[in-house]
């Protein structure tokens, strides 16, 4: 057991070190690029008093060091400071945001997660059989399409000719838990049919490189069932692979639904950095690369726990 | 009858999608308490003939024709409902590897306990009081709670007796062990094989005992089938194979096995290669004088010496390459003759030669499938499907897979060139293959698959080497006799025990106390010997 411990202890830490390089990499690429940060926040409209305004409300004149120093250590107790645009914090700003697309992904996991695995594991039981062709033929299909593409077909058949759901997913503050998922459900459908053949293909395989191995044809021949067979013998074999690749696409749910936001105006994360950007709101681009760091950096870990969790010569050492 | 085999046919499919025979017309009856042994060499279809016994082909694999029938139930095209229940049940496997055939993500008593569950042959409790009977039975440590363990906390040796309580655990009619020692070393696979000869005796179980090793089938069964290439060459009481074999092919599987047994006896056995008295020079040089030597059919003998002691030269006389002064070379009771263009080419196919330096061995621009496939067009006048056929039989013997046939030499390792260089010897079906230093030039770990692969050829196939090698160690791990040769003079020779043993021939001993050992003042210790 302290093997095991001590292996989990080493991923977290890992995983520190990686956010904090994160951080350092975020710093540079936003405040130590050549030029002068002030004139480019100002863009065309640099004036140079107002240059000198921006200067000094940003500390400009502090060496790096310094500056790195005192945004980190905010970053830590979760004060990143004010933004350029509004002045207002950039927790109150960002939290909102950050919970509307926490609220998206999760519905789209929620959906997505079970029925790619579910998928994937019924595609190799009842392999090269129909159901495994069409399942594959039509995931396929969804995963090469781009999401927006997929994004504005859903809004032409059920938002205009259906009329079933909004094609634009406002969320008033007052509305109910189903009136924003009313509001939601073609984003989600949308994230859904991004991520489900990915998840579903690689459990397939997963699911099928463990199919080959001895214990399965010992399986066989104690006179097991091939449902047994796979669920009982294969599935916690295959449980590592299948991990990572969903975790891979729940930080996709969190960090790469840009274009789904913008094809539905949805006021989530992606919408909110894009804004910054073309805003040139430096904190707040901060912010969010922290954040979507920290989730992606997050999952990872998370799966790479479920791995050594999931095996049993780690879980019961000799 | 229990199990009744008939006429069994089993094809299987290639990479390249062509069909193969697996099993060709195989019968075969066993009887309750019964056990029948399956021997033969890789590639002889035993295996597939032990699945067969419960209803099952591998993946690639399916029934031809014959049946299968377990007490007059046809198991061959049986529903998968009527196979569920047999399985595991009424008919239960051994596999080789139990460190592979159990699932590292359960318990072994869950496994174990899993084919009673299924069967729905009553409470878990009670399977779990039988296992763990059976646990201390085949002598397992602690049985009470050997079941909670996982594969990996416990032994290969250990797993194995694991695997014979997953088989016993319903008490079934018969048992299919397929080849359940082999992974096990020699000590540990005679407890394991007292175990489960005791287990089945005491079950009444019957057994169909498949395995390549004829001394391993001799303590468990009461017949054996001889199987060759898929079909059935012998069958008969095990006294009457071990001692009277009918077959050709039989006997040479007995005398192999029988192989030191019979030396140390000094039983006279039939001499492959005879080199008698031989002198040979290069121009005015004379490198060899007086030289002879024996090679017994399936026999190991080295050749040990420093370089320039004259045993290479040796080969080349030997295979003609460079005609001998005087003497002679005999082969299977023919004189050779002296010079390689007087030889013909079925003398020339019964001896073949591997290399030391498998990098300019094999011709970079062929194919493998072009290298190996050569000598069987030249020798055996093999062309297209045959051929193509015959390099992946060759290929899996040797152990590589059969898409190496489309590559290059440049794509392999050392060890896969050698491995190469073997095929292409083995593949004209030669009685004495010369290897002339060839594991020199490989890494340690490689040159020792390398000559296990030799080894395990020798033991399937009866083959002879002489072994050409200046590595004290290599001939202690192949070698039946030793040939040590000085300054193109044999000095010494014998069975390997006596010359590789004190007393030592003066020149021997040196060779031997020269080997450096694995500790620090080994060298210290020799100097202070020599002052």
């Amino acid at each position: 057991m302290p093997d095991l411990v001590r292996l989990i202890g080493k991923r977290l830490l890992f995983g520190l070190l990686t956010l904090f390089a994160v951080s350092v990499l975020v710093f540079i690429g936003t405040e130590l690029l050549p030029g002068d940060l002030a004139e480019v926040i100002l863009g065309q409209t640099a004036t140079p008093e107002a240059v000198a305004a921006i200067r000094a409300k940003l500390n400009l004149g502090d060496p790096a060091v310094l500056r790195y120093w005192r945004w980190f250590s905010g970053v830590l107790v979760g004060d990143f400071g004010n933004s350029l645009a509004s002045g207002r914090p950039i927790t109150t700003v960002l939290l909102p945001r950050l919970q509307a697309t926490l609220f998206l992904a999760a519905t789209a996991a929620v959906i997505a997660v079970p029925l790619a695995i579910a998928l994937g594991l019924l595609s190799a039981l009842w392999r090269d059989r129909t159901f495994d062709k069409t399942t594959s033929a039509a995931t396929l299909a969804a995963i090469s399409m781009p999401e927006f593409f997929i994004g504005y077909l859903l809004v032409y058949v059920f938002a205009v000719q259906l009329g079933w759901f909004p094609a634009i997913s406002r969320i008033s503050p007052s509305a109910n838990f189903g009136q924003k998922l009313w509001a939601i459900a073609l984003p989600a459908l949308t994230l859904t049919l991004v991520t489900t053949g990915h998840m579903m293909r690689m459990t397939r395989a997963a699911v099928v490189q463990v199919l080959s191995a001895p214990y399965i044809e010992m399986a066989e021949l104690k006179g097991t069932p091939r449902r047994a067979i796979i669920f009982r013998h294969a599935l916690p074999n295959a449980i590592g692979p299948i991990a990572n690749v969903v975790v891979l696409n729940l930080a996709f749910l969190v960090v790469g639904v840009i274009l789904v936001e913008v094809v539905f105006v949805y006021p989530g994360m992606g919408q909110l950095m894009v804004d910054a950007v073309s805003k040139r709101d430096i904190p707040l681009i901060q912010a969010c690369a922290i954040v979507f760091a920290i989730t992606y950096v997050g999952l990872n870990m998370l799966a790479d726990i479920v791995s050594i969790l999931a095996n049993p010569r780690l879980r019961h050492p000799r | 009858m229990l199990l009744q085999i008939e006429n069994l046919r089993i094809d299987g499919t290639d990479v390249d999608g062509n069909s193969v025979e697996i099993v060709k017309n195989v019968s075969l009856e066993v009887d309750r308490g019964q056990v029948l042994g399956l021997i033969g060499e890789s590639g002889a279809g035993k295996s597939t003939i032990g699945l067969a016994a419960l209803g099952y082909v591998r993946p690639g694999c399916h029934f031809a024709g014959g049946s299968v029938r377990l007490d007059g139930q046809e198991l061959v095209g049986a529903p998968v409902g009527q196979l569920l229940d047999i399985r595991g049940r009424r008919v239960a496997y051994v596999a080789q590897s139990a460190a592979a055939a159990f699932n590292p993500a359960h318990r072994l008593l869950d496994q174990i306990c899993e084919v009673h569950r299924r069967h729905g042959l009553g409470p878990r409790a009670a399977a779990e009081r039988f296992a763990v009977e059976l646990f201390g039975k085949l002598g397992l440590p602690d049985p009470e709670r050997f079941g909670q363990r996982y594969p990996h906390q416990v032994s290969g040796g250990q797993l194995q007796r694991a695997m014979t309580v997953m088989a016993l655990i319903t008490k079934p009619d018969l048992v299919v062990f397929d080849e359940p020692t082999t992974a096990l070393d020699v000590t540990t696979q005679i407890e394991v094989l007292a175990a489960m000869r005791r287990a089945i005796r005491e079950q009444g179980a019957a057994a169909l005992y498949v395995t390549h090793d004829l001394a391993v089938v001799a303590q468990m069964a009461d017949r054996i089938l001889v199987l060759r290439h898929g079909a059935a060459v012998e069958l008969g009481e095990t006294r009457q194979i071990l001692e009277q074999p009918r077959e050709d092919y039989t006997k040479a599987l007995v005398s192999v096995r029988r192989g030191e047994h019979e030396r140390h006896g000094g039983h006279e056995r039939s001499v492959v290669l005879a080199v008698d008295r031989v002198d040979a020079a290069y121009g005015a040089q004379q490198v060899l004088f007086d030289v002879s030597l024996r090679v017994e059919r399936a026999a190991t003998v080295a050749v040990v010496g420093e370089s320039g002691s004259g045993k290479s030269t040796l080969a080349r006389v030997i295979t003609g390459l460079l005609p001998p002064r005087s003497g002679q070379v005999r082969f299977g009771g023919e004189v050779l003759s002296n010079d390689l263009a007087g030889r013909s080419k079925e003398q020339r196919r019964r001896l073949q030669l591997i290399y030391q330096m498998p990098d300019v061995a094999v011709n970079p621009r062929q194919t493998v499938q072009e290298i190996i496939g050569r000598p069987l067009t030249f020798y055996l006048g093999m062309r297209g499907d045959a051929l193509r056929r015959r390099v992946k039989d060759l290929l899996a013997r040797i152990e590589l897979p059969a898409h190496f046939a489309d590559r290059f030499p440049g794509e392999l390792s050392g060890g896969q060139k050698q491995r190469i260089s073997i095929a292409r010897a083995l593949a004209a079906e030669p009685e004495l293959i010369i290897c002339d230093e060839v594991t020199s030039a490989l890494d340690p770990l490689v040159a020792d698959e390398i000559l296990n692969l030799l080894l395990r050829l020798q033991e399937e196939s009866g083959l002879s080497y002489l072994f050409i090698t200046h590595d004290l160690a290599t001939v202690r791990a192949i070698a039946h006799e030793v040939v040590v040769m000085q300054r193109g003079r044999v000095v010494d020779s014998g069975a390997k025990d006596e010359v590789m043993a004190p007393p030592f021939h003066d020149y021997t001993g040196k060779l031997i106390r020269s080997v450096p050992e694995m500790r620090t003042d080994w060298l210290d210790e020799v100097l202070a010997g020599r002052a």
